[in-house]
């Protein structure tokens, strides 16, 4: 596959929220454990909705949890 | 390995052994032996329909033992399908679309070569199990490198 040109810190920001799992994660947004793995693993990019649910959860911009990096394809 | 990587491969092998065994039942002693073309394509389009309703059967019961059996092996209720569930579906279904429309065209090309019908139906229904075999490895693939 294409390397995927967004990266996240979803991982880090679970850690700092109490810990919180994948799973209780993916039950806040609406998708499945293994979507929100995929998503940290770089394997998936979310849709703009989903991504906005996300950073929602953290209560932060989109800006602070994805960010995007062109110049990684070259 | 996810509950999405097992169904696959759980549809991978149930689609070929559905079809494999249900055509061997249908083939067995050679039936079509000494059929005209008329007789053929009755033959081959009384074949084909029954096996659309053997199938659909077939992996329901299927998908509701490997569903319950997975529950109680791992403990974990059944993932519902979101996006990114949506997004490898239709991408494996495109693939699925193209070998089978590949296999749709060689079938043509086996009748303009008149060939017998037989030869026709032979290439068009291999052309499906590819097709699902096609579409299944293609959402293991997207499922275990990403989409």
């Amino acid at each position: 596959m294409a390397k995927h040109q967004i990266s996240n810190n979803i991982r880090k920001l679970r850690f700092n929220q109490d810990e919180m799992t994948q799973q209780q994660l993916g039950d806040m947004v609406g998708v499945s454990r293994q979507t929100i793995v995929a998503i940290e693993k770089g394997k998936y990019s979310p849709t703009l909705e989903l991504a906005f649910r996300i950073a929602h959860v953290f209560d932060l911009p989109l800006h602070e949890v994805f960010s995007y990096n062109p110049d990684d394809d070259h | 390995m996810s509950y999405q990587e097992k169904r696959s491969i759980l549809n991978l092998i149930s689609s070929v052994l559905i079809s494999g065994i249900y055509f061997w039942y249908v083939f067995r002693g050679d039936p079509t032996a000494g059929m005209d073309t008329d007789e053929l394509m009755h033959f081959w389009g009384k074949s084909i329909l029954i096996l659309i309703p053997v199938t659909i059967v077939a992996k329901i019961v299927i998908a509701i033992f490997f569903a319950v059996g997975n529950t109680v092996a791992t403990r974990e209720k059944i993932p519902s399908a979101d996006e990114r569930d949506k997004l490898i579906e239709l991408k494996s279904l495109r693939n699925s679309r193209y070998m089978f429309g590949f296999g749709f065209i060689l079938a043509m090309v086996a009748l303009t070569m008149n060939m017998s019908v037989n030869v026709m139906f032979i290439v068009i229904v291999l052309a499906g199990m590819a097709s699902e075999i096609i579409e299944n490895l293609s959402q293991l693939y997207f499922y275990r490198k990403g989409v």
